[in-house]
């Protein structure tokens, strides 16, 4: 009677067990980070959501929404705001450090339409490294101070690096490292978060509502937003950096920005970057 | 979409009103109380990357009112800036899996 008993308990906790794996394994599946088919996903979800969008407008971000703004903008791309800027970055881009090195000696094929490889995963490192990251540290190797990464002088220099890279299609890989795939799906995990005391996460604006207004702005949509960075905006006067955009991001939702370049930044433009892959460099972009 | 922001925006202001609710005249003992907590809550917060510019805002004008021997009002403020806290906490923890809700699949 026992013994029957055990073998009851037994196979009812073998049946258990399997039963519980058998349901685990399909979200288990489906949890399983594959960069390529959410790049399609998201790529099918913004196209049937604007059906009379070329694909490749979508870099032009609320220009590719209305009518009226895209007419206003292509006048105004006669005389563009950011050309400014993207002269005193081209200079600064050729002065040489007080060493007598310039950018162009950290950068591959001297610096000139390397901007959708950017940013990358550093196998070394460990961590992803984007085009404002890699200018300040070249910065630095060179014996010179950093740059702020929300000010004139980085928007200068990489206004200028996008500018040699207009038309070129973001290529972001993602190599074959768990680290690599770790930080792509923290990345998208930032993305879609929801935070600050608006309740807001990036998805709220960019996925969930482009083409609407928030007050007097039309909201981008998330795809392709990063190919036109940095860009100069009518509301700050003036330039700024990807950094400056997630920065300013976060105050406006009410929620204690990050350091620029915090891993979670870095991340999020990895993530941005790579489903945004097939679409052109349109930086620097002009925006209200 | 509209509805679940209302929701969302109407969960967290009710959490910050029942703390409100809770609110006592306050000497400068229940000020320091009441500022000791705020900070703690906006402490976990930050250890979940997700402070508030209004928990920030509310603990300086709690500050500000108990320097000008308003602890009543700095009380308020100090309760106020926990609950905000604690609604940012609930928020970074609940996100923790609800973000998944909101992928593009």
């Amino acid at each position: 009677m026992k013994l029957r008993s055990t073998i009851y308990l037994a196979s009812a906790a073998v049946a258990f067990a399997a039963l519980t794996f058998a349901t685990a394994l399909p979200s288990g599946a489906a949890d399983k980070v594959d960069p390529a088919a959410d790049a399609k996903a998201f790529r099918k979800f913004f196209t049937d959501k604007f059906p009379k969008v070329k694909f490749e407008d979508f870099v032009n971000g609320p220009y590719s929404m209305n009518e009226d703004l895209y007419r206003q903008w292509q006048e105004k791309e006669q005389f563009p705001p950011y050309e400014f800027a993207l002269e005193a970055g081209k200079e600064m881009f050729a002065t040489p450090f007080k060493n007598g090195k310039t950018y162009a000696d950290c950068f591959p094929n001297g610096g000139i339409g390397i901007r959708q490889n950017y940013p990358y995963f550093d196998e070394k490192e460990g961590k992803v490294i984007t085009l404002e990251l890699a200018l300040n540290r070249c910065r630095e190797a060179n014996g010179e101070p950093p740059y702020s990464y929300v000010r004139d002088e980085m928007a200068a220099l990489t206004a200028y690096m996008a500018f040699t890279s207009r038309g070129k299609l973001m290529d972001i890989k993602i190599p074959d490292d768990p680290r690599a795939l770790e930080a792509y799906e923290k990345g998208k995990e930032y993305f879609y978060t929801r935070r600050g005391q608006l309740n807001f996460s990036c998805a709220t604006c960019h996925v969930q509502s482009p083409g609407e207004r928030i007050r007097a702005e039309i909201l981008a949509p998330a795809i392709g937003i990063v190919n036109a960075m940095p860009i100069y905006r009518s509301e700050w006067s003036g330039m700024g950096t990807t950094s400056r955009r997630f920065t300013t991001c976060n105050s406006q939702i009410r929620a204690v920005p990050l350091s620029p370049q915090d891993d979670e930044y870095r991340n999020v433009e990895y993530y941005l970057s790579y489903v945004s892959n097939g679409l052109p460099i349109s930086g620097p972009g002009a925006r209200p | 979409m509209r509805n679940m922001m209302q929701k969302s925006a109407l969960v967290l202001v009710l959490l910050a009103a029942g703390a409100m609710s809770a609110l006592a005249a306050g000497s400068e003992e229940d000020f320091k109380a009441a500022y000791a907590a705020a900070e703690a809550a906006n402490k976990e917060a930050g250890k979940l990357r997700n402070q508030w510019t209004t928990t920030a805002n509310t603990l300086a004008a709690a500050k500000k009112a108990a320097d000008a021997g308003d602890f009543d009002k700095a009380t308020a403020s100090a309760r106020e800036a926990e609950a905000l806290a604690k609604a940012s906490v609930f928020q970074a923890t609940s996100e923790k899996t609800r973000w998944k809700d909101m992928e593009i699949r």
